[in-house]
């Protein structure tokens, strides 16, 4: 299977990833080379198979609805790269 | 051309726990912007989900409340796509296998009959962000305190046909969701919100039109508008030959239409896939059932009950069974009073008007059932006489006394049947409008049923209203007639 | 003093053969000397390491110390570990001081373990050679040409040249397994859900776990104890109830079953390194254990299963680095399209971005039956293949690698040829087992490993496994020359 570079920067939209120009080739040239790698599977048959998600057979525990959090906002937005008035800031958001 | 508009809802709706869905942190609403976001909130490197109880449990009763099945399993999934509201760039929901399966909703039609609404499913899911649109320098500010509570989302067929169906289902909707308590259904706060898809079809053609999906719109009424104005854009431009490109669009309340958003135009690609950090939920039958057993009685059984058990108009049964807490007051007051009519009169009337004019709700009434249902027992009685009635509810409601039978006291309100007492007022109201009394001997007797009015308002009025009006009226007739 | 194990050190501090800060001390004199030709740690957290070994002295002295009190330890950095940076290996974590510890790091710090610093990794746990990190890559103690494996290399390299007794890994493929095999140090991958995942930051969730690096399955033991148990943060942890992992270690092998997949004892072994591990097998007979052929007809297949299913997990548990709460933001963005795409394009390597690629492609429209769906289903046959096996052996014996430690940069042009190397330690992880790797001898003075895989919850047997062989044989013993 080939990635062409148009599928390449599809798949980079949806990831929010930029490819520059120069490196088209080689991500369209190793990303085609993996999916070589996985194609293999098409080779076994799972038909009737179900799929697998999770490695343990176990189910999901369930939390009881106590507040456990304080207001950590100070401590938790000094590693934050743009604040103001306890907000976080982003570019503009147009609707 | 005949057109034929086809509805479908999707419906928010804020689940009323206490914590998030996937954290212990705080749902209040209306706290200092990201004061309620944890690390886990945050999306913080390392951070993980646990879900909460209540949440399924709501979104289960929710579930038994719409007739819906309830599956054995049931899985979360995440919906991948990138916005600041969302902090980890994917929304943890449910997709594969969601808690609550096809259902359906009766609703009241205009015309009297009703219309079964099937829902498709309903899932639990994460709440985003809110995005903050104020001028911070050019940018938009995030506050992530809404991140992360609970949600249901309840998806319906396209099976309504106009705005005000789709209202009707909404309100029932609402009604269920308050009646087990498992949401506020603020719809102006946004713990309800409704995105309608609509298209329109000429009236008869089988195959659907292409759809328009308008977001959140945040009242009863702007859903109503927003429709219309949505089903009327169409028809205008499939009848001017055109057509109807598939979008999202919003509701603009003030200049009452809708417009195409900017946003989100992208052909999104959600990746859904089972969330690895979420294991299946395995839903116990017998858990089910408990929570079916124990669901309160819903608006539609109560309004049954109240026509079919306790003979109220089907009218009355409405307005009482259309809030919980209402249905509640009415039920304790019937109860207690042992006469129902009695009591749906006073409750929709007497106490619904004193709500009103106080703009408040039914938790908040001044008077409790035990305090009404005291007082229509003296009703009941002839204790005292329905206008004296009035001055109590208005007494008790001033809280001037703890129970009627102390304010009937206090006020001397009680009604008198002592015919000896009454006699002597008759006689002195008589004796003070001699010309009345004469004017009326000489009227024709079908003209004297009207001037009786007069001498019993005066002796009521002598009375301060307590004069048993049976006893005034057979002792008048006597002594006018002598 | 730097060669004892984690119970001799114990018990020096118990008889007050020396102190904590003393041991701490010389640990940290080590690294400043031998850490700039290996790159094996990130951080170095000298003061905080010094307050708590004066804590453990203290502690020690009144008689209140605990199994690891005052050893020093080294975390993997990909732990979060409050107040200190967690890189990840990533300029996208560059800044990044974690507000909060992860349940692991937690746990042994109650235990009195004294944390040294963070380990270099592959970026993310994203590799098998350490050449992804933003920090450069970590460089085998044994041969500094040669890699030191990854992606928990720096673990695996500092431990191997006695820059600290033992640190925690991370394995999602073979994370911790491989880079042990490739700097002969002892490496144990527990059942997924045995330690919690709480604040190890995510790379496939549902492969990603914690566990112990150190020189032996003893010091392994001892340092699982500490870290193993449920935890309710994490809904995956299992509540399954941890064992006396030490008290177990003296149990015989006589009359234990152990499996030989011919399937990874096929072609893609290196001769020298077969060679190598069939010695190490005689030694295991010889100690009781019986030896039989088994099949595990698709371990082949779990070259493709893991390549689609962890970059699919990684493209989601990765879309969280968005220049918005944290990490690394670009200049001025002029949009939020441009915030997005230039934060994480200027800061994730060519090796993550490649993965969320790959990742996103195989979960997209039209292709999720195909890629995603499919490596699920080729997961269930290959746990099911392992179960088969489990009915008729106690333990799988195997390589852990197909050859030694391969020369740095050798594989920087086709990542594939990197991948194919993972051939017999990802079907572990795609079916949740537990697995050590142990030191089976050199080939031109790089280690082999050797892997033990039990079934869930055999990490007591394999550890017993693998010290009944390191008390037979010298391999573990073996340490590089470094000055």
């Amino acid at each position: 299977m080939k990635l062409n570079v148009e599928e390449l920067h599809k798949v980079a939209h949806l990831a929010r990833l930029s490819i520059h120009p120069k490196d088209e080739e080689s991500y369209s040239q190793a990303l085609s080379n993996i999916l070589n790698l996985v194609d293999e599977m098409q080779s076994i048959d799972t038909a009737g198979v179900k799929p697998m998600a999770h490695p343990m057979d176990a189910s999901q525990r369930l939390r009881k609805d106590e507040v456990t959090e304080t207001d950590q906002r100070e401590h938790l937005q000094k590693i934050a790269p743009a604040t103001e008035k306890g907000l976080y800031l982003v570019p503009r958001v147009v609707e | 051309m005949q057109w034929e508009a086809v509805i479908g809802l999707e419906i928010h709706t804020q689940l009323a726990t206490k914590t998030k869905i996937f954290s212990g942190s705080s749902t209040t609403f209306g706290a200092e912007p990201n004061s309620q976001a944890s690390i886990i909130d945050l999306a913080m490197p390392g951070t993980l989900p646990v879900l909460n109880k209540q949440a399924l449990e709501m979104a289960i009763q929710f579930g038994l409340a719409v007739h819906s099945e309830i599956p054995a399993i049931t899985t979360f999934d995440r919906k991948n796509y990138f916005y600041p509201d969302l902090p980890k760039g994917y929304q943890t929901t449910q997709m594969a296998a969601p808690i609550v399966g096809r259902g359906y909703l009766d609703i009241a039609l205009e015309n009297g009959g009703t219309k079964r609404i099937a829902i498709h499913h309903a899932h639990l899911e994460e709440d985003a962000g809110k995005s903050l649109h104020e001028d911070f320098q050019g940018m938009t500010g995030v506050d992530l305190n809404r991140a992360g509570t609970p949600l249901i989302e309840i998806v319906t067929e396209p099976e309504m046909s106009s705005a005000k169906e789709a209202v009707a289902f909404l309100k029932s909707i609402h009604s269920i969701i308050t009646y087990l308590g498992i949401s506020d259904g603020n719809m102006a706060e946004g713990s309800m919100r409704c995105d309608a898809n609509v298209s329109v079809r000429p009236k008869g053609q089988e195959k659907l039109g292409n759809r328009c999906e308008i977001k959140n719109v945040n009242s009863f009424r702007f859903v109503e508008k927003a429709i219309n104005y949505e089903i009327q854009r169409q028809i205008e431009i499939l009848e001017d030959g055109g057509r109807i490109a598939q979008q999202t669009r919003l509701y603009d309340p003030d200049l009452d239409e809708t417009r195409a958003m900017r946003s989100k135009e992208d052909a999104n690609d959600y990746r859904y896939f089972p969330c690895p950090d979420l294991l299946p939920i395995a839903v116990d039958p017998a858990y089910v059932q408990q929570l079916k057993d124990a669901l309160p009685e819903l608006p539609e059984q109560k309004r049954q009950r109240f026509t079919e058990q306790l003979g109220l108009s089907e009218y009355d049964a409405g307005v009482l069974s259309s809030s919980r807490p209402l249905a509640e007051y009415f039920d304790k007051v019937a109860e207690l009073s042992g006469d129902a009519k009695l009591a749906a009169n006073w409750v929709s009337g007497e106490l619904s008007a004193q709500l009103n004019r106080d703009a408040i709700e039914i938790d908040q009434a001044a008077i409790t059932p035990e305090q009404l249902a005291g007082l229509l027992q003296r009703v009941k009685d002839d204790t005292v006489s329905s206008g004296a009635a009035k001055q109590v509810f208005a007494a008790l409601w001033a809280k001037e006394g703890q129970t009627a039978d102390e304010i009937i006291e206090t006020k001397g309100l009680k009604q008198v049947t002592d015919t000896g007492a009454i006699e002597a007022l008759v006689d002195e109201v008589l004796a003070k409008n001699t010309a009345q009394v004469e004017q009326y001997r000489a009227a024709e007797p079908d003209k004297r049923g009207k001037m009786v009015g007069f001498f019993v308002g005066q002796i009521m009025k002598a009375s301060k209203g307590t004069a048993n009006p049976k006893a005034v009226n057979e002792l008048l007739a006597k002594k006018l007639n002598g | 003093m730097l060669d004892l194990s984690l119970t001799q050190m114990a018990q020096g501090l118990a008889e007050r053969k020396f102190s904590s800060v003393e041991l701490t001390q010389a640990f940290l004199q080590r690294i400043q000397i031998i850490n700039p030709q290996l790159n094996a740690f990130i951080t170095v957290t000298e003061q905080e390491a010094l307050e708590a070994a004066k804590a453990a002295d203290a502690q020690i002295a009144a008689g209140k110390a605990t199994p690891l009190t005052g050893i020093p330890i080294a975390h993997k950095d990909l732990f979060c570990t409050e107040g200190i940076k967690t890189s990840c290996g990533s300029k996208m974590l560059d800044n990044f001081i974690a507000p909060y510890d992860a349940s692991v790091v937690a746990k042994l710090k109650n235990a009195g373990a004294v944390s040294l610093g963070k380990t270099n990794l592959d970026e993310f746990a994203m590799g098998s050679s350490n050449e992804s990190s933003f920090y450069g890559s970590v460089k085998n103690p044994w041969d500094t040409q040669a890699v030191a494996g990854g992606s928990s290399g720096g673990s695996a390299a500092a431990v191997a040249a006695r820059l600290v007794p033992a640190a925690t890994g991370t394995d999602t493929g073979g994370s911790i397994r491989q880079p042990a095999a490739f700097c002969g140090i002892t490496g144990l991958k527990p059942t997924y859900g045995r330690v919690s995942r709480w604040g190890m930051v995510a790379y496939a969730s549902s492969m990603d776990q914690a566990g112990p690096m150190a020189r032996s399955a003893e010091d392994c033991a001892l340092l699982l104890e500490q870290m193993a148990g449920f935890d309710e943060r994490d809904s995956t942890s299992l509540d399954h109830p941890v064992p006396d992992y030490l008290s177990q270690l003296g149990t015989s092998l006589q009359g234990m079953t152990l499996g030989m997949p011919k399937e990874y004892f096929a072609d893609d072994l290196s001769p020298q390194t077969a060679e190598r591990i069939q010695a190490a097998i005689k030694e295991l007979e010889k100690l009781g254990a019986s030896v039989k052929e088994i099949s595990l007809p698709l371990t082949r297949m779990a070259i493709p299963a893991y390549y689609v299913i962890s970059p699919a997990e990684a493209s989601s548990n990765l879309s969280r680095f968005d220049g918005v709460r944290y990490g690394y933001r670009c200049e001025n963005p002029v949009d939020l399209e441009d915030l997005y795409k230039r934060s994480r394009s200027e800061a994730f390597g060519e090796e993550v971005k490649r993965r969320i690629l790959i990742g996103t492609y195989a979960l997209s429209e039209g292709f999720y039956d195909a890629y995603y769906n499919k490596a699920q289903q080729i997961r269930r046959l290959i746990a099911e293949d392992f179960q088969t096996a489990f009915q008729s052996v106690d333990l799988i014996v195997a390589p852990t690698t197909p050859n030694p430690a391969f020369d740095l940069g050798s594989n920087s042009i086709d990542p594939v040829q990197m991948y194919l190397g993972d051939i017999y330690t990802l079907g572990v992880n795609l079916a949740g087992l537990p697995a050590i790797s142990v030191p089976v001898g050199q080939i031109n003075q790089r280690p082999v490993g050797m892997q033990l895989i039990g079934n869930h919850f055999s990490e007591a047997k394999l550890l017993n496994a693998a010290h009944q062989f390191q008390q037979a044989t010298d391999h573990h013993l073996q340490k590089p020359q470094l000055t």
